[in-house]
C-alpha cells in the first residue's frame, strides 16, 4: 500500500539475516522472504486487522532478551536491527489454532474446501494435531445465499476476512458479522441472495468452507482431479485473469488467476459464474450441420464435409466478432481477403472503437490498466456504469477513493497496512470521485457527486473541465448553475490530485463522450505529466478487432451494403448487432450463409453451414483487452472431436502459434503478440507444461466404465501445455502459470510463493503485452472536433448478469437476470402519458415493462441492452414508444427485486408514494 | 429466473410517534446515524420489550442504515433481546462468587417455582429466566436483577418474597388493564 520506497532495514529471524521493507508489516515481510508462517485475517489485498492471532512471533528486546515477547506479526513494523523468532512461538500458534478448532466440525471429507483449504493448510503447519477438547459444538443455521455462494457457518473461524472484503472492500451492504463470543455468525440478515456483484469472491477469500462456489458444488470435484489452465475471462472488456477447471469433460469452475496488472486477487460474479453455458446442451452447437435453405431443418455432418463446404466457398465476405479472439479473425481475414472482412461491430460501436484506438495511439495520458486506477486518486466516470459493464474496474475505482484515508494515516504516522485504524481514522472521508451519468450508479455510495445526465451534457461538462487547463478548449455553453459549479469542483480535485484519471467507454454508445473524454485527459496532461485515460469497451477483443481492421472502415452496415450473396461469420450474432429488418433483409439475399459459432443463435438458425466451434475453455487464444493488453488463453480441456476450434475450422493447416505470430508481424501495432507465448525452445528437456495436477486421480480409471482400454492422452496441437500430468509443472518456470501449488500451501494462498514480493508481479509469467504503450510519444494529436450530432433521447441499461451474450446463457446468470425494460423519469411519464407501472409498445419489439426511476435524466428514456425481448438497435437511437396500460406483469417479473445500478428496490419504494 | 433477489420479505412496521421522536433526539448526539443504531434499538426495546424483525428493519429504514449491520449490533449485545421476554426479566449472576453462594440453589427454586429454566418465558408472558456474569456486586453475593432493579443477598426466602411481589404486581396490572 505504501507509496513511496523505504530504505530496508535489517532483522533476524531465527538467525537468519534479511532484509525488509519497514513500511510492510512483519508478517508480509517473513512470506516475502520465502519463510512459511501461519495466518488467517491477513489478506494481501485487505492487509492487517489482527483479529485471529494466529500468526505469532517472538520478538526479543536486544542480544541479552532470553524470553522475548509474544507479537502478532501481521501488526508489527519491522524494527532495524531487531531479532525476531518463528520457532519460539510455536507453540502458542498450535495452541491458537486448537482454540478456533474448537467447534469445527472436521468434515473436510465432504467439504469443497477440502484438498485446497487455507485452514488445513495451516492447521498442518502449525503442528496442532490432536483436539483435547470433547464437549458439544456450537452449531449455526445456513442461510440459502442465492444461486452463487453456499453457507456452512460451522466451519467458520471467525477471521472476519469475509465482511472485509464483502463490506470494507466490495462495498456490499448485506453481509455482516453477527452475535458475540463462541456463536458469532457471518451471513445476511435474513435468507436470500448476496447482492454484491463481487460475492464469489467470498469462496475464495474465505480460508475455510463455509462460503463455497455453489455452483461447483453441485458437480463437484477436488482441486487435483481438476485439469486447469491459463485463461481469460470473456465476459467482458477488462480481460481479468481465470483459471477454469475441467473433469470428465466438463466445465466445472472458474477462480481467479493472479495478475497484478489487471484483476489482483478478485473478479467479478459474471466471470466467476457465467462459464454454465460452455456445458449446456441446450445452448451449445455440438455438431456442425447444413441446412438446404434458410427454414429447412438441419442436417448433421461430418467434420469433413463441412471443411470442404467452407472450402467452397469462395467470395464470400467475412464477418469477424469482438468476442472471438484475434487469432480467430485473422484466420477470417485471410480466407476471405482484407477486402471483404467487415468487422461484425454496430456502425456506432465501430465508429466509437475506432475513435478509441485513435485516442490511445494519439493521447499522452497514460492507459490506465485497473492498477493504475487503483493507485489514482481523483476520477471522473463519463457515462460508464462500470459496475455493468467493466465490474472489475468498478471494484478498482472503489479502492481509489481511499487515497484520502492514507494521507491522513500517514499523517497520523499509522502505518498503512493497518487496515481497521486507517479506515476508522478516515470515516467517510474519501478521495474525489465524480460520476456523470444518465441514472444512479454502484458507485454513487463512494462518490462526491453523481450528477445525473445525458451523454451530451457529460461531454460538454467535461469540456468545460478541460478549458480551464488548457485555453485552446472552447468553454461550451448550456452549463446551468449546478453544472457550472461541479466544473468547479472537478477542476479543484485534479488540480490538487497526484494521478488523475478519467474513465469512459463504447458502452455509453455515445461518441461525442468518449471525445471529451480524450480532450480532457490531453488538457490535464499539460499540468500533470501522470493522467491516466481508461477507455472500456464491451466485448472481450473489442479492440483487438478494431487492430485487425486496420484502416479499414467495413463495420457490419457496410457488409450488409455490399449486396454479397456468400458471407462467413465468426461467433458472432448479427441480430445483436443491427436492426433486426436489416439482418432479416441481409440473411434473406444470401445464397451461402456460413456460421461458425459455440452457440446457437438467431443467425445460426438460418445458417447454410453451421460450424462447431470451441468455446475460450476449449481453445487458446488472444484477447486485446480495453487497455490494449493482448493476453493469451490455453485451453483448459479437449471438446469432443466434432468441435473444432474456429482457428481450425478458417485456416485447418495452420497452427495457432503460425496465426498468433502471422498477427504480430502482420497487424501494425500488434507486434508485442510475438512474445505473448513462449516458443518452442521453451519446453525443458522437450516436456510440456502439464494441465494435470501431480495429484489428479483415476488418470487410468475414470473411464473404466466405458472402456477398460486407456485412452491415449489427448495432444494439443495449438500449445505448449500437455493433456496429462506430465511435464514440467509451473513450479519450475512460471511464464505459463497455471494452478498455483506448493509444498504446505494447497489453497489459493500459494500464489504469494510466485510473486516476488507479497502482492507484487509475479516471477516470470506473463501478465500480457501492452501493445499501444508508446514507445515515443513525442508527437501528440490535437484536440477532437466533438461530433455534435448526437441526440440523446435515449441511453443504454446494463446489467452485469443478463446484458452479456455468452454468460446470459449460463443457469446461474438466468437466475439473477431479468428480461428486457424501458425506464425513464417519473415526470417525463407523466407528460408523456405513460403510467407508472404499467409497459410500452417499442417499435418492432413489442410490448416490455416501463420502469419509473427518479434518478433517470429526465428528456431521455433508458433502454435495457442485451436481455431477453428488445433489440436495443431497432431502438436507439430514434426512439419511438407507446403506452401500453393493458400489460399486466408476468408472474415472475419483480422490479422491486432486481439489483441494478439504479438500486431498484430503493426507488421502488419512492415509486410507491 | 427461479431464484430473485428479495433484500428480505420481511415487512418493517411503522414507529411510533413517541420512538421516532426520542430516535430523532438521540440523532443529536452523534456525527453518523450509523452511531444511533444502538440508542434506537433500546428505545425500541423501552416502548415494545422486544426488538422484533418488523422493528428491526423499521429502525434500518428509519436510520436509513443497512438491516445486516444493525442485525449485528442488535445480536451482538445479550440484552438487546431479538424474542419476546416475559414482562419480568430476571437475570440471575452465574459468576464464581455468586456461584460459591448458591446461585444454583437460586436457579433451582426459579425453576420449580415458576416452571422455567434459562433462556425460557413463563407460558403466560410474565416471567423470562437469563444466566448473566458477575454484575459487580460480589460483596453482596448471590445476586440478581429483575428489570432496572438490583437484588443483593438473594436467600430463599426473599426470593419468595419477590417473586410473590412481582405476581402480584402483575395480576394488579392485569386487572387494571
Ligand atoms: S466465514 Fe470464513 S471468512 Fe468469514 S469469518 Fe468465518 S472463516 Fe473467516
Ligand atoms: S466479466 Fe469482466 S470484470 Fe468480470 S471477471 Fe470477466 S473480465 Fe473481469
Ligand atoms: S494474520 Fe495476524 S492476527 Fe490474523
Ligand atoms: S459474581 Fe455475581 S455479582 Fe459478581
Amino acid at each position: 500500500m505504501a507509496d513511496g520506497m523505504s530504505e530496508k532495514v535489517s532483522i533476524t529471524i531465527d538467525n537468519q539475516a534479511i532484509e525488509v521493507d519497514p513500511d510492510k508489516n512483519l508478517l508480509e515481510e517473513v512470506l516475502s522472504a520465502g519463510l512459511d508462517l501461519p495466518y488467517f485475517c491477513w489478506h494481501p489485498s485487505m492487509d492487517s486487522v489482527g483479529s485471529c492471532r494466529q500468526c505469532a512471533m517472538t520478538e526479543y528486546a536486544d542480544e541479552e532478551d532470553q524470553h522475548g515477547r509474544l507479537i502478532m506479526a501481521c501488526m508489527s513494523s519491522p524494527r532495524d536491527g531487531a531479532r525476531y523468532s518463528l520457532q519460539a512461538a510455536a507453540d502458542f500458534r498450535a495452541e491458537i489454532i486448537e482454540g478456533m478448532m474448537i467447534s469445527h466440525p472436521h468434515d473436510c471429507a465432504v467439504c469443497e474446501e477440502g484438498g485446497e483449504c487455507h485452514l488445513q493448510d495451516m492447521t498442518v503447519m502449525s503442528g496442532h494435531t490432536y483436539r483435547r477438547y470433547d464437549g458439544t459444538k456450537v452449531t449455526h443455521r445456513n442461510q440459502n445465499l442465492g444461486p452463487f455462494i453456499g453457507h456452512e457457518m460451522n466451519r467458520c473461524i471467525t477471521c472476519y476476512r469475509c465482511v472485509r472484503f464483502y463490506r470494507d472492500y466490495a462495498g456490499g451492504t448485506d453481509l455482516g458479522a453477527q452475535a458475540s463470543h463462541h456463536h458469532v455468525y457471518f451471513g445476511r440478515y435474513d435468507d436470500g441472495p448476496l447482492e454484491s456483484e463481487f460475492s464469489g469472491n467470498l469462496a475464495e477469500v474465505c480460508p475455510t468452507g463455509v462460503f463455497t462456489d455453489k455452483v461447483f458444488s453441485k458437480h463437484y470435484s477436488r482441486k487435483w482431479d481438476l485439469q486447469t489452465s491459463p485463461s481469460i475471462c470473456a465476459g467482458c472488456s477488462i480481460g481479468c485473469n481465470i483459471n477454469p477447471g475441467e473433469r470428465y469433460g466438463t466445465l466445472r469452475r472458474v477462480v481467479n488467476r493472479y495478475n497484478d496488472e489487471v484483476n489482483g486477487y478478485f473478479i467479478c460474479d459474471r466471470g466467476r459464474f457465467g462459464t454454465g453455458y460452455v456445458n449446456d446442451d441446450a445452448v451449445r452447437i455440438r455438431q456442425s450441420m447444413t441446412r438446404s435453405s434458410q427454414d429447412a431443418d438441419p442436417v448433421l455432418v461430418s467434420n469433413a464435409d463441412a471443411l470442404q463446404q467452407l472450402q467452397d466457398m469462395s467470395g464470400a465476405i467475412g464477418i469477424g466478432s469482438p468476442r472471438a479472439s484475434m487469432e480467430a479473425n485473422f484466420a477470417l481475414r485471410e480466407k476471405v481477403g482484407k477486402a471483404n472482412f467487415y468487422a461484425g461491430l454496430s456502425q456506432q460501436e465501430f465508429a466509437i472503437l475506432q475513435q478509441i484506438l485513435s485516442i490511445y495511439q494519439d493521447t499522452p495520458a497514460h492507459i490506465a490498466s485497473l492498477k493504475d486506477v487503483e493507485a489514482s486518486d481523483a476520477v471522473l466516470i463519463l457515462g460508464e456504469d462500470l459496475t455493468n459493464t467493466a465490474a472489475r474496474m468498478a471494484l478498482a475505482v472503489r479502492q481509489s477513493v481511499r487515497h484520502r484515508s492514507f494521507e491522513k494515516a500517514a499523517e497520523q504516522k499509522i502505518p498503512l497496512w493497518h487496515d481497521a485504524a486507517v479506515r476508522k481514522l478516515a470515516m467517510d472521508e474519501r478521495s474525489p470521485l465524480y460520476i456523470l451519468s444518465p441514472h444512479a450508479t454502484r458507485l454513487d455510495d463512494v462518490s462526491e457527486t453523481t450528477h445525473i445526465c445525458n451523454a451530451g451534457q457529460a461531454a460538454r461538462i467535461a469540456a468545460a473541465v478541460a478549458s480551464r487547463f488548457d485555453k485552446e478548449v472552447l468553454a461550451p455553453e448550456k452549463l446551468d448553475k449546478a453544472e457550472q459549479a461541479l466544473v468547479k469542483r472537478i477542476t479543484a480535485s485534479f488540480k490538487g490530485a497526484r494521478q488523475p484519471l478519467i474513465i469512459a467507454g463504447s458502452n455509453s454508445m455515445s461518441l461525442p463522450l468518449v471525445q471529451s473524454a480524450a480532450n480532457l485527459a490531453q488538457a490535464l496532461y499539460q499540468k500533470n505529466e501522470l493522467t491516466q485515460l481508461a477507455l472500456v469497451g464491451s466485448e472481450a477483443n473489442g479492440l483487438g478487432l478494431m487492430l485487425l481492421m486496420e484502416d479499414s472502415q467495413q463495420d457490419l452496415q457496410q457488409a450488409f451494403a455490399t449486396g454479397t450473396q456468400s458471407a462467413i461469420v465468426v461467433e458472432n450474432d448479427l441480430y445483436r448487432r443491427a436492426p433486426t429488418a436489416e439482418v432479416d433483409h441481409f440473411i434473406a439475399g444470401l445464397e451461402q450463409l456460413a456460421v461458425i459459432d459455440n452457440i446457437k443463435t438467431r443467425t445460426g438458425e438460418q445458417a447454410h453451414l453451421v460450424c462447431a466451434s470451441a468455446t475460450f475453455a476449449e481453445s487458446s487464444g488472444t484477447f486485446v483487452n480495453y487497455e490494449g493488453r493482448a493476453q493469451h488463453y490455453y485451453a483448459t480441456f479437449k471438446p469432443v472431436d466434432s468441435i473444432l476450434p474456429a482457428t481450425r475450422w478458417l485456416a485447418p493447416e495452420t497452427s495457432l502459434a503460425t496465426l498468433t505470430q502471422a498477427c504480430s508481424q502482420t497487424l501494425a501495432n500488434c507486434a508485442g503478440m510475438a512474445d505473448l507465448t513462449p516458443g518452442q525452445d521453451y519446453h525443458y528437456a522437450g516436456l510440456l507444461v502439464p494441465r494435470q495436477q501431480f495429484r489428479y486421480s483415476g488418470r487410468t480409471a475414470m473411464r473404466a466404465n466405458k472402456n477398460v482400454h486407456e485412452p491415449k492422452q489427448e495432444q494439443d496441437p495449438d500449445g505448449i501445455m500437455s493433456y496429462s500430468m506430465e511435464g514440467v509443472s509451473p513450479l519450475k518456470e512460471a511464464r505459463v502459470f497455471n494452478t498455483p501449488w506448493a509444498p504446505g500451501w494447497n489453497s489459493n494462498q500459494s500464489v504469494f510463493k510466485f510473486q516476488d514480493e507479497v502482492g507484487g508481479h509475479l516471477k516470470q509469467s506473463s501478465i500480457g503485452v501492452r501493445l499501444l504503450d508508446k514507445r515515443n510519444s513525442a508527437e501528440e494529436g490535437g484536440y477532437i472536433a466533438l461530433d455534435s450530432s448526437e441526440k440523446n433521447t435515449a441511453f443504454p441499461l446494463y446489467h452485469l448478469f443478463g446484458s452479456e451474450e455468452l454468460s446470459a446463457q449460463s443457469q446461474a446468470i438466468q437466475a439473477r437476470a431479468t428480461s428486457a425494460y424501458v425506464a425513464m423519469n417519473p415526470a417525463d411519464a407523466d407528460r408523456l402519458g405513460f403510467n407508472a407501472g404499467g409497459g410500452v409498445t417499442v417499435q418492432g419489439n413489442g410490448v416490455v415493462p416501463l420502469l419509473l426511476r427518479d434518478s433517470i435524466a429526465t428528456g431521455s428514456v433508458g433502454i435495457s441492452v442485451g436481455l431477453p425481448g428488445l433489440n436495443v438497435h431497432d431502438v436507439l437511437p430514434d426512439v419511438s414508444l407507446e403506452p401500453a396500460p393493458q400489460w399486466q406483469a408476468p408472474p415472475q417479473w419483480q422490479p422491486d427485486n432486481i439489483i441494478v445500478s439504479d438500486r431498484l428496490h430503493k426507488l421502488h419504494e419512492q415509486e410507491g408514494d | 429466473m427461479s431464484e430473485m433477489i428479495a433484500t428480505t420479505k420481511k415487512q418493517s412496521r411503522q414507529l411510533s410517534a413517541e420512538e421516532i421522536r426520542e430516535i430523532e433526539h438521540e440523532k443529536t448526539h452523534y456525527p453518523y446515524t450509523q452511531a444511533v443504531g444502538l440508542e434506537a434499538l433500546k428505545i425500541v426495546q423501552k416502548h415494545q420489550g422486544w426488538v422484533s424483525d418488523e422493528s428491526l428493519l423499521a429502525v434500518a429504514e428509519y436510520l436509513d442504515i443497512p438491516v445486516a449491520d444493525l442485525e449485528g449490533v442488535a445480536t451482538f449485545f445479550n440484552m438487546i433481546f431479538r424474542r419476546p421476554v416475559g414482562k419480568n426479566v430476571i437475570c440471575l449472576c452465574d459468576s464464581v462468587a455468586c456461584w460459591m453462594l448458591g446461585c444454583d440453589d437460586l436457579k433451582a427454586q426459579i425453576t420449580s417455582r415458576l416452571g422455567i429454566e434459562y433462556g425460557e418465558t413463563t407460558e403466560d408472558g410474565e416471567f423470562t429466566l437469563l444466566p448473566v456474569p458477575c454484575l459487580g456486586a460480589c460483596d453482596k453475593a448471590p445476586v440478581l436483577m429483575v428489570g432496572r432493579e438490583t437484588h443483593r443477598h438473594v436467600d430463599p426466602e426473599n426470593l419468595d418474597q419477590l417473586l410473590n411481589e412481582l405476581q402480584r404486581e402483575n395480576t394488579k396490572s392485569k386487572k387494571t388493564m
